[in-house]
């Protein structure tokens, strides 16, 4: 504690021009805002839209893979397959805290996916038709996620940084489960080659649409990328999934399904087709297949969990309101005994 | 939480942020009167060669820990599920960017 022998000077309180220079010095050096930071509020609106979207994806993102659990052919791909829908649960657990950095709290975010204010991937409005698509999903569509995901590792606003950090060492198993998924299917019988082939066929253009919209159609991009939210543009990451993919197609033995895909030599990239970007803002709409079925699934688990919620708070409740008295004592015990560990 | 305190300090519980964008990580504890002080001692003790750019401090009766006895339980589920690893599968070696 300080002693104050004199009134304190009169500070002025810093001025919006100076909270903004020292904000756009944190992002001009590469460096993290972190949630204590001043930050524009446009910023802060950004990333709470960006981060919800992304948790939005995570948790919406169990559905399409979760009704396969049950029809999986074998105890171990049951076993793999629930795991990774479990991952996908914390990896959106992960991300609501990120965004609850921001100053929204968890209950606000669940309503604004389910009444539709907030979106997440269009990818997840596709249906799961065969089993097929449980190693396509995790080839295409988390491949494409962790092109996404590996440089918003890199993204300014730290929580969000961090987050993205486990989840990406986390995405690797997804990928590669469902690319030794195919693998399998494709050294199988001609009909499970057919399988495998045609759910390539229906994910590669929803795949390349998880970008988002072309560069020229993506009106936050410049902004974001002037705050280090996002690092590349929408294209930058699409072509770099394509080039990326395009061996792993050919090793896997299937063709995908673009007619215009050729290697340019001069540009050492693949040129590729445009993904129907028509479709792409109707799905966006909630006029995708699946829109409707996957908001009312969740809605459903949210008032069905309800009760759950309130016994478990009532619970707590009683508890604290009986055994205060008690339980203050045992922790100051418990307390003595961290030392141990704290000052070792 | 922050109830009278008489005796001892109360004993906290200190977390340092190294740089922006790193988690803020354990690295003590100390004794202080109340929370502000517990800052301004962390500060001291732990920071005194620019080792961070934040400071939390936590009362250590705040915190719940699991207890070594129930390591077992908690953790050994995770321990047979080796399907969680990218290692669990075999990808040929001329497959890139897996």
């Amino acid at each position: 504690m300080s002693v104050v022998a004199e009134p304190e000077p009169e500070v002025e309180p810093e001025s919006q021009a100076q909270l903004e220079a020292r904000f756009q010095a944190v992002i001009g050096r590469k460096d993290r805002i972190e949630p204590r930071d001043w930050m524009p509020e446009a910023y802060r609106r950004t990333l709470v839209r960006q981060v919800a979207q992304h948790a939005h994806s995570e948790i919406i993102g169990m559905q399409p893979e979760g009704s396969w659990v049950g029809r999986a052919p074998s105890l171990r791909r049951k076993a793999i397959l629930l795991a990774k829908v479990q991952d996908e649960a914390g990896h959106g657990l992960y991300l609501y805290s990120a965004t609850e950095t921001l100053g929204v709290s968890r209950q606000e975010l669940t309503e604004m996916l389910i009444s539709g204010k907030q979106k997440y991937s269009s990818i997840f409005n596709y249906p799961t038709l065969s089993y097929a698509d449980m190693g396509t999903i995790g080839w295409l569509v988390d491949g494409a996620a962790i092109c996404n995901q590996v440089p918003l590792c890199r993204t300014s606003f730290g929580p969000y940084g961090r987050a993205m950090i486990r989840i990406c060492k986390e995405e690797s198993f997804h990928q590669r489960q469902g690319y030794e998924l195919l693998m399998t299917m494709m050294r199988g019988t001609d009909e499970q080659r057919a399988m495998v082939q045609e759910s390539v066929d229906r994910f590669w253009w929803p795949s390349l649409m998880m970008f988002g919209p072309p560069d020229d159609a993506s009106p936050n991009t410049a902004q974001s990328m002037a705050w280090g939210v996002k690092t590349h543009t929408n294209d930058e990451l699409r072509q770099r999934f394509v080039d990326m993919t395009v061996p792993q197609a050919k090793a896997l033995g299937v063709t995908l399904p673009d007619p215009e895909l050729v290697w340019n030599e001069q540009r050492g990239a693949h040129d590729f087709g445009q993904p129907d970007w028509d479709e792409f803002w109707d799905v966006v709409k909630g006029n995708g297949p699946c829109n409707a079925q996957r908001v009312a699934h969740r809605k459903r688990a949210w008032d069905d969990g309800a009760w759950v919620r309130e016994a478990a708070l009532a619970f707590a409740n009683s508890e604290n309101g009986e055994t205060s008295a008690t339980s203050a004592t045992s922790k100051s015990n418990e307390s003595n005994q961290s030392n141990e560990t704290g000052t070792a | 939480m922050t109830g009278q305190v008489s005796g001892e300090w109360p004993l906290y519980e200190v977390f340092v942020r190294g740089k922006r964008g790193l988690n803020h990580v354990h690295v003590g504890s100390l004794h202080a009167p109340d929370d502000e002080l517990a800052v301004r001692h962390a500060r001291d003790v732990y920071t005194r060669r620019n080792e961070g750019v934040s400071i939390w401090v936590v009362r250590s009766s705040a915190i719940t820990a699991s207890s070594p006895d129930e390591k077992d339980p908690l953790f050994a589920p995770s321990g047979d599920k080796v399907y969680r690893h990218p290692t669990f599968y075999d990808i040929p070696a001329d497959v890139p960017h897996m």
